[in-house]
């Protein structure tokens, strides 16, 4: 069984502003987002069936919620997270300590490169994918794939609103990429299209792209993507996928949706 | 002019994901030029590959923002180390694994700056002063034991030659060489380039003397009036040669031959063969070129020329030699010393009907100094051409016809 590391939205808010999303003056309706972040879980639970790890929030770390950015996880060894932002860097302790808590090999970068996790850093079982520029450094790249003996294509973020690579790009279990292009420049276009087929690439429309269709959390052939996006889900129909809509605006005024709200554990 | 270079490396997953494409697509869109060095791709998928890639831009301001621009994407600057060097250990022997360097412009690093190497010419090692922080060439036989020489590769920059911004001949660096090419536009080009370096010697400006290395045929093939000229009129400042141009000449003036041909009636004359070593004879009883032609002896010609208008003269001899004429270097080495210290200060050279003296003057030459080889056997101007991105004109065509050519298009009335 799938196991996800959460964090629910205690202290949730926007406090500062490092994306285009954010803007204090658009107040978090806390009691929305609280519910909205259970039906999430529901879905998650009941639904697609994957097990939760709760994490502790913390007050005065609002992002905590935003679990995919806490660092990467494959087999038993985390690497966590450098933040770019100094209002998140306050993140990295806590996700180390539940890393260390939990029994992982927890792996630490050196400091100033920067590494957003799960965040950043997404692939197929043959090749991994590791959005750069925005918020990830394109040199962490080499040092992971070094690390998990892996293939990291790295491919640069040219749009704000698509700061981390999960916000545009996002990987199905049976081999397709539910993808918004405009979001990567003609050098990563290509060579995400050197990989993977044209039949397996979905595109996204702009208007669901930017309600972060595509930040989406698969598991088998379940999807669980925000509301509001019905393009892709007959996208995700057709190709047999069984969508799961959850309504998830409180959390997209601070650039997040489904899948920054998850890490995958296994 | 040297550009501004920094070596820098990228590696990772930098093919599939066309980061080197992209980075050095992100240096030509800036202006910018690379030289890619030591790519290594990976032997699987998972492997990564490497890249050093050179950049260069013509100014400093340029090459910071280019940095700027390809650090994001992985390319960072390779550390860079001081030159290594080694005492000399021996008068005339360079210590193992010295530095040879290129004709090409040179720096050295030494103690965290760029120094250019000077007097740069091909296949000589890199002494370095400390006390002074410069750097020189030096020949195998011009090193004295303990001096420090450049070893190995570290902090040792060679630049290749910038696009001239002149639109000439030169300009176009072209380094084929064919006898069915036209002549024409070139002898234009060539004279218009001797025109001006002969004005900006007049204005007593740096690299603006013609220097010309030439050969016996010169004389025999009926160059010598429009070559005097040349001298005559201040548009040669440097003349290399051996035994015989010197020699022909002069007994063209004392006979009317060229090796015993009567240059105005095109056969042999009775016992003409004797003329040149009457020749040498003659001049070695004066005592030196000089004095014959200042004594009257030597009225007119190449040499008397040379003695008139002040032309630096270095003749180097062959085993060959007749004589030899007083003034002739026998010591190959120190005929090379001589011809190397009469080098800075040209701006273009002539290279005309001698394989050897064409070879060796090409030899001493800086790849900046742009070369006009005209022979007519083909062997000789590609032989130069070879030696790499040498501003290099190769003219297939024989000596008189391109001196006469050249001296009519700077007004010589034949």
């Amino acid at each position: 069984m799938s196991r996800l590391l959460v964090c629910p939205p205690d202290y949730f808010r926007i406090d500062y502003e490092i994306n285009p999303w954010m803007c204090r003056s658009n107040v978090v309706d806390s009691e929305r987002a609280v519910q909205q972040w259970h039906q999430l879980m529901q879905v998650l639970e009941q639904d697609v069936g994957v097990a939760l790890e709760r994490m502790q929030p913390v007050k005065g770390l609002p992002d905590l919620v935003f679990t995919a950015n806490a660092g990467v996880v494959v087999e038993c060894k985390a690497v966590t997270s450098r933040f770019r932002h100094p209002e998140r860097q306050r993140e990295e302790a806590h996700f180390e300590a539940w890393f260390r808590a939990h029994g992982y090999e927890v792996i630490t970068l050196d400091e100033g490169l920067y590494f957003e996790g799960a965040g950043d850093l997404l692939g197929f079982s043959d090749v991994w994918f590791g959005g750069y520029k925005q918020r990830s450094e394109i040199r962490v790249f080499s040092r992971l794939s070094e690390l998990f003996g892996r293939e990291i294509i790295p491919v640069e973020l040219v749009d704000s609103r698509f700061y981390h690579l999960d916000t545009c790009f996002c990987p199905l279990s049976g081999g397709e990429l539910l993808y918004f292009p405009p979001a990567f420049d003609r050098y990563g276009q290509a060579a995400i299209a050197e990989r993977v087929s044209s039949e397996c690439r979905l595109i996204v429309p702009e208007a669901e792209a930017l309600k972060f269709a595509c930040n989406a959390v698969c598991v088998g052939k379940h999807v669980v993507l925000p509301a509001g996006c019905p393009e892709t889900m007959k996208m995700l129909d057709a190709r047999g996928y069984r969508s799961h809509p959850v309504p998830l605006e409180e959390f997209m005024k601070s650039g997040g949706s489904a899948k920054c709200l998850t890490l995958a554990l296994d | 002019m040297t550009h501004d270079q920094e070596t820098v490396r990228i590696s990772g997953h930098i093919i599939d994901s066309l980061l080197l494409a992209k980075v050095l697509d992100i240096i030509l869109m800036m202006g910018g030029t690379f030289d890619l060095e030591d790519v290594v791709i990976g032997k699987t998928r998972e492997e990564p590959s490497h890249a050093r890639i050179i950049i260069r831009a013509t100014s400093s301001a340029l090459l910071d923002d280019i940095l700027k621009a390809i650090q994001p994407h992985g390319a960072s600057v390779e550390r860079e180390s001081d030159c290594r060097t080694d005492a000399a250990p021996a008068d005339g022997v360079f210590p193992d694994n010295f530095y040879a360097t290129t004709h090409l412009p040179t720096h050295v690093r030494l103690d965290g700056h760029w120094v250019e190497v000077d007097r740069i010419e091909m296949d000589l090692g890199i002494v370095i002063d400390e006390r002074s922080s410069t750097a020189r060439a030096v020949p195998m036989g011009g090193v004295r034991r303990g001096d420090r020489i450049v070893v190995g590769r570290d902090g040792v920059r060679v630049t290749p030659l910038p696009r001239p911004r002149e639109r000439d001949v030169f300009g176009f660096m072209e380094s084929q060489v064919s006898a069915e090419r036209p002549h024409a536009h070139v002898i234009v080009d060539i004279a218009a380039r001797m025109r001006q370096l002969r004005d900006w010697h007049r204005q007593g400006q740096a690299e603006s003397k013609v220097l010309l290395a030439g050969g016996p045929a010169i004389v025999h093939a009926g160059g010598r009036e429009a070559l005097a000229w040349l001298i005559e009129q201040g548009f040669i400042h440097v003349l290399f040669s051996g035994n015989a141009l010197a020699a022909h000449d002069m007994e063209a003036d004392l006979y009317g031959t060229s090796l015993g041909y009567g240059l105005s009636a095109g056969r042999a004359v009775p016992r003409g063969h004797e003329h040149h070593l009457r020749t040498i004879n003659r001049i070695r009883a004066i005592g030196s070129i000089a004095a014959a032609v200042e004594s009257g002896v030597i009225k007119q010609g190449i040499m008397a020329a040379c003695v008139r208008h002040r032309v630096e003269v270095v003749m180097a001899g062959t085993i060959r030699d007749d004589g030899p004429l007083p003034g002739v270097i026998t010591d190959s080495v120190a005929a090379q010393a001589a011809m190397r210290a009469a080098i800075p200060g040209v701006g273009l050279a002539l290279l005309v009907a001698s394989t050897l003296h064409a070879v060796a003057t090409g030899n001493l030459l800086p790849a900046t100094i742009p070369t006009v080889c005209v022979d007519v056997n083909p062997a000789v101007p590609t032989k130069l051409a070879d030696r790499g991105s040498f501003q290099a004109v190769g003219l297939v065509m024989d000596a008189a016809s391109f001196l006469r050519d050249v001296a009519r298009e700077l007004g010589w009335k034949s």
